[in-house]
Formats: C-alpha cells, structure tokens, sequence
C-alpha cells in the first residue's frame, strides 16, 4: 500500500499562538484515517494545515509532493478536498452552482455533468432542492451538499471536518454509511476528524488521537477502540 | 399629457446613465460584497482619458475600445496593488481606502485635464436615422450600448464557470479557496469590469452634461439610489432601478416638490429602500441561519 | 514605587505647563492665528463626535457633514432672527442635534458597513441643496446664507501687549467648552455606557444576548454623537461669523472622518490631533496647486489605513509601549 499523505515534524500557529507541535502521521491509499481529541487537542487546526490555511512548518508530502508553502487554491487543485466545519457551503448560490463550483479547477464540462447526476442519485434530496438558494437547506442537507461538492473535485484526498457536528443521530448514521461506500466505490481516501469517537472508529481504518496538539496515540481502529485510557476518556465506558 | 409624457420619456434617458452606472456598481459589489465609492471619479478620470484621445486625432470608437481597455487594466491594477493588502482588514478600512480613492482620481482628473469644462461629442450625431419624437439620436445609441453591456454581463455570471466563481469569490472567498479559485485575481476580475463599465457609463454622460472633474459627483449618487433599489447584487435589477429613479425624479421634481432638491430625492429613494426593501425590488434575500 | 510616583510627578508638571501656556497662547499670536487655533478645537469637537459613533460604537458615518451644518444654522439662525446671546445656543444645537441624529439613528439600525456609509454619504450630498431651497430662505438666507458678528469680550484685559480681541476672547471660550465636552465624553466612555458602545461595535448579538437593548442604544449614540457634532457646528458658527450653504459640502462630512482616522477611531485625546490636521494641511496643500488637497488627503488615507490603522493615538501608544519596554532588556 502506497502512502498517499506523509506528515513529518507539523508545527502550525495562530499568529503568536502554536496549536501543532511536531505532529507526525500517515495516510494509506484508499484508506479512511480518523483523528480524534478532545476540543481544542487541534484537530481542526490539522485540517486547515493540510490545506495551508494557516501557518505550518515541517514537511507534508502529498503523493510524494511538498506542499507546504503553496497557497491554498494550488493544494486544492493537486487533488484534496476540504470539507470545513460548519460545511462552508455558498448559502447565496443554489444548490446545483454548489456543485458546478466544486468542479470548477477541473475545466471538464462533459465530466461534471456525469458526477453532477452521480451526487444527485446518491444524495436524492439534493436534487430536489436542485435551484434552491443553499443557505435554506437544513442541517443534514447541507452537510450531503458540502461533501458532494468535495466530491465534485474527484479528489484523491477528502478531509472532513466533524461531519457529525449538530446533526440528528439518524442522519449521522446515514451520512456515515454514505461515506463508507464512497470510500468503498470511489476508492477515495479519507481523513476524518471527529470528536464523537466511536463513530469515527466504527468507519476508520486507522486511528491518531490528539492531545494538546501532540499525537498521544495511534494505531489500528480496532486496537484503539480496546484501548483502556481511550474507552474510559473518549467512549465512555 | 404632453408634458406628462415628456417628463417620463426623459426620465426614462436619464435612467439610462443611471442604470449603467448602477451596473458598475453592481458589478464590484457582485464581486468583492463592496461598494466602491471612487465609481463616479474612476468614472471621469477614463472619460478625460477618451477626451484626450479624441482631442489628439483617434477616431471616436477606436478611443471608446482603446479607453474601455485602459480602464479594465487600471480597475484590476487599482484592486491588485492597492486593495489587495487590505483584503482581510475590516470593513471601514476598505471604505477609507475608497474615499482616499475617490479624492485621488478627482485630483488626478484636475490635475491632467485641468478644470475648465469640455465638451465631448456623442457618436450619434443629432441628425442620423436614429432621432424619433421623444428621444434623441444620443439617448437611443446609449440606450443600444447599455443593452449590449447588459445582456454581456448577465451571460458572462449566469452561464460562464468564471462569472460563477466570481460570484462565490465574493459571498465566501475561504470556501472559494477550497474549490481551487483563485480569489484575489477574482476581485482583480471584478474591479477591471466596473471600472470599464464605469468608463462606458461617464462616455455616455459626456455629451450631455459636460465634461469637469465633478462631473459625476450628483450622478453618483442616483446610480446607488438605482443600484440599491434594483438589488445591489442583480445586473437587471440596476438598470431597471435606473430607469425607475430616472422617471420618479422628473415626475417628483415636476409636480410634487420642484426641481431644486432633485438630490434629496435620491436620498429618500436610498434611506427608504435600505430600511423598508433592502434586498431592492430583484435582489435575492441572503437568508442567514444564526 | 519610586518610579510610579516620579511618572506621577513628571505628568502633573506637564499637564501644568500645558495649561499654562494654553492661557498665554492667544497673546503670543495675531488674531488671525487664534482664529485658526479657534477651529482647531471646533472641529475636534466635531471630530470627537463621530468618533464615539464610528470609532467606539461602530457605525459608520459618512454624513457627519450634516449635523455640522444643522448646528451651525441652529446657532445662526437663533442669533441672527431671535437675538439669542451666543453662548445659549449651544446647548439649543446639542438638544436639536441630539433629536435629530437620534432619528437618523432609526433607519441606520438596519443598515451596516458600506450600505450605513452609502446612506450617510447621500445625506451628506443632498445637504447643499437642502439649505439652498426657496422656500425656507427667510429661515436660512437662502444661497447667501446668515451674516452674524462676533461677540464682544465682556472685559478688557491685555498681555504682551495685545489685546482682548473677539478672536482671543473667543478662543478661551471655545477652549472652555471643548474641556467640558471632552470631560463629557471621557466621563460617559469609560464606564458602563463606553464598555456597552464597543461590546456591540464588536459582537452585537452577544450584547443583546447580554441584555443591552440595541436599538435605542444604537440610536442614542447616534443622537450623541449628532449633539457632539451639532454643538461643534453651532461653535463654528459663532467663531467664522457666517454661514452658507456652500460651507457644508459633502467635503466636510469626508474631512470629518479624515480627522477620526488620523486621530485615531476609538480615542479621545486623538480627536486634537484630527482637529489640527484638518485645520491646517488643507493650507499647506493648497499653496502647492489647486488639486493637490485633494490627492494627498486622499494618499494620507490611504497610507494610514496601512501604516497606521489606529490613527496617530494608535501609533503614539504603541511607540510609548516601546520605550517602556527597554529597560526589562
């Protein structure tokens, strides 16, 4: 199995303030890969290192490639797709301009069409609300909308950023079973933050748990979910 | 009647410099969510610019290109050079920024051009196929270019990938940079097009008021009163608004409260729209979950 | 310990040596200088105004031009058709002022950032006209607008050999109320009433969360904010002598904000410095051609909303910070 993402010595900063100190991790091809910590262990902050948001040192290979130091739109353009928290969708634009948008650095018309249909039969109630403004769909909607429009990107690389926040349980459950077929089908590789553990580690492959911005733990999901700290800190029992 | 009828038809070409400049407008707005004050002075300055053309032998259509050209480069240099570093600061920066914008270009205009009053000959000549009873040979050729700007626009946002982006560009640049666009040369995009759009506008106007660096000083303020209340971010909506402020401001100014406080019209016009309609009469309602 | 108290020292023997010689000030110039230092202080009280609109609470203005001009005609017109000493109609222009900007400050509840800006810089624009129109010309003077006369000293008095002129008395007098107004706004800014302006310049909905009524706060600001202005008019009024409609162009309401911003938004003591500015640059620019006023105001803006976004305050504190800073080295 090829490394798809190689982390080495990640420090990243808020202006003054240092979130990341030497984080270090890997991401198999075709794998899902979970990270998980307790709010403010700096998860997200991992995220929008991957794709240079904010400031970071250290070295982050993508696919064998350097990306640190590249602007946001270039990383995007190499192939990975950000779902931020809060979903990030154009809540001005409807729901179809969402998507076309997430395959606007791709340039190929007859291709988004064909993955437009694709997100449409997987998440039907998008294309329902095809011409609807974005901004007036619910909670789960939108967050079906901002990971088709990552898809829309045919990325080698999807990062997610705490899908579950704020939605009903059931439609985690569906979301989360959605994931696993893309993973499955699209055989598209997936880096997973989440603060509710067991979900995470019910669909990831591998797990890294963040403490304070250093990685406290890793290894398979399996031997994480029979770690005794983790059970008793993060899965409650 | 007659006069009834006039004061709109008249109305109605007043709206025609009102609608374009509301599109210049519209068009920053639409691409950077600002409203740029310098409009009406970038405006001038391009039109002195053709002006001086004209004055040294170019033919009247090759200057109108040639200045819509320079005004695209100058508007994209302007928001490269100088907004850029202050993309991220917050809103009254930027509008600080226009104001100093707005006395700069007016400087420059007195300035290059000195300040006595030219004139500035319109390309359809008073006696060609083109006068009818109520509107001169002028105020339809304005009326054809602003059509064809128009219809050129709202193509350029609706169905081309880069219009789309502009648009994203502008309501939610962090999610924009997630799908790869490149939002700083988005705005560059969006001030070059106003600001040739602008300079189309102020060639428009020329022939009719006279050339000077305060110029468009009064008209700027009825092409926000027309931007706002055709929705400041729909192009249609602009010119619609143009020609309404343009027909209300005859009529109000004839019948109902005299033409010397034409531009306490136009402030109503822009205090009662925010308060009671601020999406403008076209403009789409951005609905915002707390 | 030692050092606070020597600070404390240091600052007590410059804050008397500035009092000192703000007294002698107006015998040390000729009367047209005083006249000049009378608008310095008139526009920082101008200034000082917008400020706690803009600055402190956030809401842009771009038409502070207007209760300028509404104060200075209230001071005109009370002088001028109803024999009002001058000294009274300064609290009639805060009052009328207040009223005024407090219902300006409805509509601007729904307004923010550029469209609040947008609004205030069309009344600025319809201001001019407004003034000019027929049918209130027994009021206004129309476009000739009101001629009135200085105010006679109520003493004479000379040192270094000039005079008690109107200038001079009038200079003590518009120090006199720009003191009181400082200390006013100083007073209302620091306590509850400052700490509530910001909180809802910076997060609205956790004020109104916190239970800070934002609507009639809002708008109280704004009628502050236009008393402040307004009174600064009616001052200007009596120290120029004169009022016309051309007066209070749209320039003046742009020159207004050039002051907050050089002065610095969110500070008191900066208002002077926007005052002096304002004052004086547009001379200095003057005499280099007849546009150039303008283009460097224009390049001034621009170059501080780079280099120096806080206004000379900003820049003076941080500067003050470094020096203080040294010895730990």
């Amino acid at each position: 199995m090829s490394k798809l993402l190689e982390v080495k010595k990640l420090c990243a900063s808020y202006g003054a303030t240092q979130v990341l100190f030497d984080v270090d991790f890997t991401l198999e091809t075709g794998h899902i890969t979970a990270i998980l910590g307790a709010n403010g262990a700096g998860k997200t902050t991992t995220l929008r290192a991957l794709c240079q948001v904010v400031k970071t040192t250290g070295s982050i290979l993508l696919d064998g490639t350097q990306i640190v130091g590249k602007s946001t739109e270039s990383v995007v353009r190499m192939g990975v797709a950000h779902v931020p928290d809060g979903r990030g969708t154009f809540t001005g634009l409807s729901v179809e301009e969402n998507l076309r948008l997430g395959a606007y650095s791709r340039g190929n018309r007859a291709e988004m069409e064909q993955d437009m249909e694709r997100m449409f039969a997987r998440f039907p109630i998008l294309k329902q609300r095809r011409h609807q403004q974005a901004g007036t769909l619910s909670g789960g909607e939108q967050q079906m909308l901002a990971i088709s429009r990552a898809l829309m990107l045919r990325p080698k690389l999807l990062l997610l950023d705490e899908p579950s926040f704020g939605l009903a349980p059931l439609i985690v459950a569906e979301i989360f079973r959605i994931m696993r077929t893309i993973n499955k089908e699209d055989r598209v590789s997936m880096l997973l933050v989440e603060q509710n553990a067991s979900l995470a580690l019910d669909l990831a492959d591998h797990a890294y748990l963040l403490e304070t911005g250093r990685v406290a733990l890793s290894g398979p999901s399996e031997t994480i979910k029979n770690d005794e700290s983790v059970r008793r800190a993060y899965l409650g029992y | 009647m007659e006069g009834f009828l006039h004061q709109i038809f008249s109305g109605l070409a007043n709206g025609i410099i009102y609608g374009s400049v509301a599109l210049a407008l519209v068009m920053i707005y639409q691409a950077t969510h600002h409203i740029n004050f310098a409009q009406g002075e970038m405006a001038t300055f391009s039109t002195f610019i053709a002006w001086w053309l004209i004055q040294n032998g170019w033919p009247y259509w090759g200057a109108f290109f040639f200045t819509i050209a320079v005004s695209f480069a100058g508007g994209l240099l302007v928001q490269r050079i100088i907004l850029k570093p202050i993309e991220k600061a917050p809103v009254m920066t930027n509008v600080i920024v226009f104001i100093g914008l707005l006395l700069i270009f007016n400087a420059f205009s007195g300035w290059f051009f000195d300040h006595t009053i030219k004139s500035f000959d319109s390309p359809f000549p008073k006696d060609s196929a083109l006068t009818t009873k109520y509107f001169s040979a002028h105020q339809i050729g304005s009326a054809g270019v602003l059509v064809v700007v128009l219809l050129g626009l709202f193509a350029f946002f609706k169905f081309t990938p880069v219009g789309l982006a502009m648009r994203a560009a502008a309501q939610n640049p962090d999610s924009a940079r997630l799908v790869g666009i490149r939002v700083s040369w988005m705005l560059g995009l969006g001030w070059g097009l106003a600001a040739a759009i602008g300079a189309i506008a102020g060639m428009m106007v020329a022939p009719i008021v006279f050339l000077d660096p305060n110029m468009m000083a009064g008209i700027l303020l009825y092409g926000f009163a027309a931007a706002l209340l055709g929705g400041i971010d729909n192009p249609v909506g602009a010119v619609i608004g143009g020609f309404i402020v343009g027909v209300l401001e005859n009529l109000l100014g004839a019948y109902v409260i005299g033409t010397e406080l034409k531009l306490t019209v136009a402030l109503v016009l822009i205090v009662a729209t925010l308060t009671l309609k601020p999406a403008g009469l076209f403009g789409k309602k951005v609905v915002v979950r707390v | 310990m030692s050092s606070n108290s020597a600070d404390r020292k240091w600052v007590w023997i410059g804050g008397i040596v500035i009092a000192v010689a703000l007294l002698i000030l107006p015998f040390l110039f000729k009367n047209y200088r005083v006249f000049q230092f009378n608008l310095v202080l008139v526009y920082a009280v101008a200034i000082l105004g917008l400020n706690i609109l803009t600055g402190f609470n956030g809401q842009f203005s771009l038409g502070h031009g207007a209760f300028y001009a509404f104060g200075a005609y209230t001071a005109a017109i009370l002088m001028s058709l109803y024999h009002v000493p001058y000294w009274a109609t300064l609290p009639a222009a805060f009052v009328l002022c207040f009223v005024f900007g407090f219902l300006v400050g409805f509509p601007a509840l729904r307004l923010a950032g550029h469209f609040l800006a947008l609004a205030t810089f069309a009344l600025a624009l319809a201001v001019p006209q407004l003034l000019k129109y027929k049918k209130i010309e027994g009021l206004t003077g129309g476009v000739q607008g009101i001629v009135l006369s200085k105010p006679e000293p109520p003493f004479s008095f000379t040192l270094f050999d000039q005079p008690l002129s109107p200038d001079r008395w009038l200079y003590f007098f518009t120090l006199f109320v720009t003191a009181l107004m400082f200390l006013f706004a100083w007073n209302l800014l620091r306590g509850r009433v400052g700490r509530a302006l910001v909180a809802i310049r910076d997060h609205p909905i956790a004020a109104t969360a916190m239970g800070i009524n934002l609507p009639v706060f809002k708008s109280l600001t704004f009628g502050t904010s236009a008393g402040f202005t307004g009174l600064a008019g009616a001052l200007g009024a009596i120290v120029v002598a004169f009022v016309s409609p051309d007066s209070f162009t749209v320039q003046l309401s742009i020159f207004l904000l050039v002051g907050v911003v050089v002065g610095g938004l969110a500070s008191i003591p900066g208002a002077i410095f926007g005052g002096i500015f304002i004052q004086y640059v547009p001379n200095i620019a003057d005499s280099l051609s007849k546009s150039a006023p303008a283009a460097i105001y224009g390049v001034l803006l621009i170059a501080l909303m780079y280099l120096l976004p806080t206004g000379v305050m900003g820049g003076l504190h941080r500067l003050w910070a470094k020096l203080r800073a040294k010895p730990a080295a």
